[in-house]
């Protein structure tokens, strides 16, 4: 076993013990076989008492497990003839983000990750799987090429989130995943998400905007990072296993409130545990909704992709004319149009007469709070 | 003896408290009158250069500081009676407020504390208005809610608008600020970010005419949908506009960035955004580029 996790540490000693008691015995030729026998049934209990039960922070640090297999762990375990394709055209060839061609039972299609490395070294070329513009960019192009040939297009999700750095920023960083959210849009063909890993912010949505997106069984997909909102929220980065429980992060969560469309199983204790495995039930939930998809043209894609992404949102709809000046204008009729009927005066008296009125607290019994 | 003892006291320590506490039990809007009147009233002092201004002249000069000409932060309602035209203005969705979709620890609270601090609903005011004659679709973020983050409400007025433009057949000017996303509805604010750069690919694709304008700070995720993705992007001067924040990125390089990082007119240089508009040109600008484009979107 590799990459153990500290909840399952219980598990880890127990078979230990278990395994010295069966040399102790062999060694002594003393006969153990009913202890070991209630040992390896308590065994079996707790190992289904810990693997039903992962909390959301357990699964944090699945989805960050080092051992976790990348993007490029997976597409040999999936697809047949992989050509990996490079560059932006503009500027450079982004390692945090890898794409090209590869074939999926037969059927020509591209597919492209966020890729984390797989050692220090190799993490340090490809920016620990936080991709820059260019990286963006490259995905970009190869999603216009997959939808020129019609090929469906398949996206794996796996980054803490988008590079901050001072370069990142300069090439358009904001600019690259707007551009990758708005294109994604407007595909013609069939696009199929996963969240294999983290599924870290907007760095993570710019390559998310599938007809489906799923999310293995133990990712993990958020607007910040769990570490990010306990520093807000707390001051302390520390309490991030705390926000991620707050947060609802895990493909549960996110299926439930029909943001993702599927979980694909992973093996017993997580995808790094079984990499054939995982492989082969990624490999089949693909197939599975590629088949759903195929029967559509390039207009039911984008009316279907739009409208999964249009209706996601939770909020309230009052009755009122304006809401410029809080509760109290419920009456009223939009505060613009009557300060401006009341003479035709300059605009910085408007803006005075305004900036008065917005002063007057919402709710006369609620006390005003200074700004922080 | 005791009693002139505790008198004596009483006058010192207790009697301005107990008039507060009579005035503010007898009439509760007068509390709130004293303690505002004085740092909102007369004088102003800008954050950048500490200059003190009277609030009429800082008005008159649309909230530039003239001495150093930063370009102070404006709340929508501000914002729109500065670029339309007087009383030309239908507010959208008036009535749309933010629920606590993930019961996340505080929201609600905050949300409640937000309202009275700012006077509006949400971050962002949507509707239609006329510019020097040109009808057009606007939203306006206010970043004195909330920071001006995007969860469901902006993120739905917004493609509203945006949606409102396209069945209109009107122009749509945006004007962005926000810290980013809403970290209190997690995901689904994170998603409004797709959600608003759909609309506008399909707005775009109709042949719409966008225009964005970017307002001190623009970071984050708005920063990174649709505050980009106009056919024209202005900004404001000394505007921050970006994705990461400078703490985050001074952290993960380690070095000292320059002061001017990613302001306006670091953004002009590295090719960001098409130009730098001073406040008191904006409206004729915003004017100029409408009147190009009357012919598609426009009318």
């Amino acid at each position: 076993m590799a990459g153990e996790m500290p909840f399952e540490m219980p598990l880890v000693e127990l078979r230990k013990k278990i395994d010295e008691l069966k040399q102790f015995g062999q060694e002594k030729g003393i006969d153990f076989a009913d202890e070991i026998n209630r040992l390896e049934e308590r065994y079996r209990q707790m190992e289904s008492e810990i693997y039903t039960h992962i909390s959301p922070a357990q699964k944090m640090h699945l989805a960050r497990n080092q051992q976790r297999p990348t993007t490029l762990d997976l597409i040999p375990l999936i697809f047949t003839d992989f050509i990996e394709l490079h560059g932006d055209r503009m500027f450079g060839d982004d390692l945090a983000i890898v794409g090209g061609l590869a074939r999926l039972e037969g059927q020509p299609v591209t597919v492209i990750g966020h890729q984390r490395g797989k050692d220090t070294k190799d993490n340090i070329a490809r920016f620990f799987g936080s991709p820059h513009p260019e990286g963006y960019r490259k995905s970009i192009r190869l999603m216009k090429q997959a939808e020129k040939f019609g090929r469906p297009i398949v996206t794996f999700i796996d980054t803490k989130g988008a590079y901050p750095g001072n370069t990142a920023e300069e090439r358009g960083q904001s600019e690259a995943i707007a551009r990758s959210l708005w294109e994604m849009a407007r595909l013609r063909v069939p696009v199929i998400c996963v969240v294999i890993g983290e599924g870290g912010s907007g760095g993570a949505l710019a390559i998310g905007v599938g007809n489906r997106v799923l999310m293995m069984e133990n990712a993990i997909y958020s607007a910040i990072s769990p570490n990010g909102a306990a520093s807000i929220l707390w001051k302390d980065a520390s309490k991030a296993d705390q926000a991620a429980e707050a947060m609802k992060i895990t493909a549960d969560d996110l299926l439930q409130m029909e943001i993702i469309e599927g979980i694909v199983p992973e093996p017993r204790g997580g995808a790094h545990k079984d990499y054939e495995a995982t492989g082969a039930a990624l490999k089949e939930h693909l197939l599975i909704h590629l088949q759903e998809l195929s029967g559509m043209d390039g207009d039911a894609l984008v009316e279907q992709r739009y409208q999964k992404f249009r209706k996601i949102g939770e909020f309230a709809e009052k009755r009122v004319s304006s809401n410029f000046f809080g509760s109290s204008s419920e009456s009223e009729q939009g505060k613009v149009e009557k300060v401006a009927d009341e003479s035709m005066q300059p605009i910085d008296h408007t803006i005075k007469h305004l900036s008065s009125l917005a002063e007057q607290p919402g709710d006369e019994d609620a006390p005003r709070t200074p700004h922080h | 003896m005791f009693r002139d003892l505790f008198q004596k006291k009483k006058k010192y320590a207790t009697i301005p408290s107990q008039r507060w506490s009579n005035e503010s039990a007898s009439d509760e809007p007068s509390q709130e009158r004293p303690k505002r009147e004085i740092p909102e009233g007369l004088m102003n002092k800008c954050s950048k250069c500490g200059t003190i201004h009277y609030s009429k002249e800082l008005e008159k000069n649309l909230k530039v500081c003239s001495n150093c000409g930063y370009h102070m932060r404006l709340n929508a309602i501000e914002r729109i009676v500065m670029t339309v035209d007087e009383g030309q203005f239908t507010e959208m969705d008036a009535g749309m407020e933010s629920i606590d979709p993930l019961n996340f620890p505080g929201y609600a609270k905050k949300l409640e504390q937000q309202k009275m601090n700012s006077g509006l609903r949400d971050a962002v005011i949507t509707g239609e208005g006329v510019i020097e004659g040109h009808r057009a679709m606007l939203a306006v973020m206010s970043f004195d809610f909330f920071s001006g983050s995007m969860g469901s409400v902006v993120g739905e007025k917004i493609t509203r608008a945006i949606e409102a433009a396209d069945e209109r057949n009107l122009p749509l000017i945006m004007f962005s600020t926000s810290g980013g996303a809403r970290m209190q509805e997690s995901i689904i604010s994170l998603m409004q970010m797709a959600k608003t750069s759909a609309a506008l690919s399909r707005f775009q694709d109709n042949g719409g005419l966008y225009i964005s304008v970017i307002t001190d700070p623009t970071m984050g995720g708005v920063s990174a949908s649709f505050a980009t993705l106009g056919d024209v992007i202005i900004a404001e001067p000394g505007a921050l506009f970006g994705f990461a924040g400078r703490i985050v990125i001074e952290q993960t390089i380690r070095q000292k960035l320059p002061d001017n990082f990613q302001t306006a007119e670091f953004n002009l240089e590295h090719g960001q955004l098409d130009m730098v508009v001073h406040r008191k040109d904006m409206k004729t600008m915003l004017s100029d580029l409408l009147d190009y484009h009357s012919g598609k979107g426009g009318f």
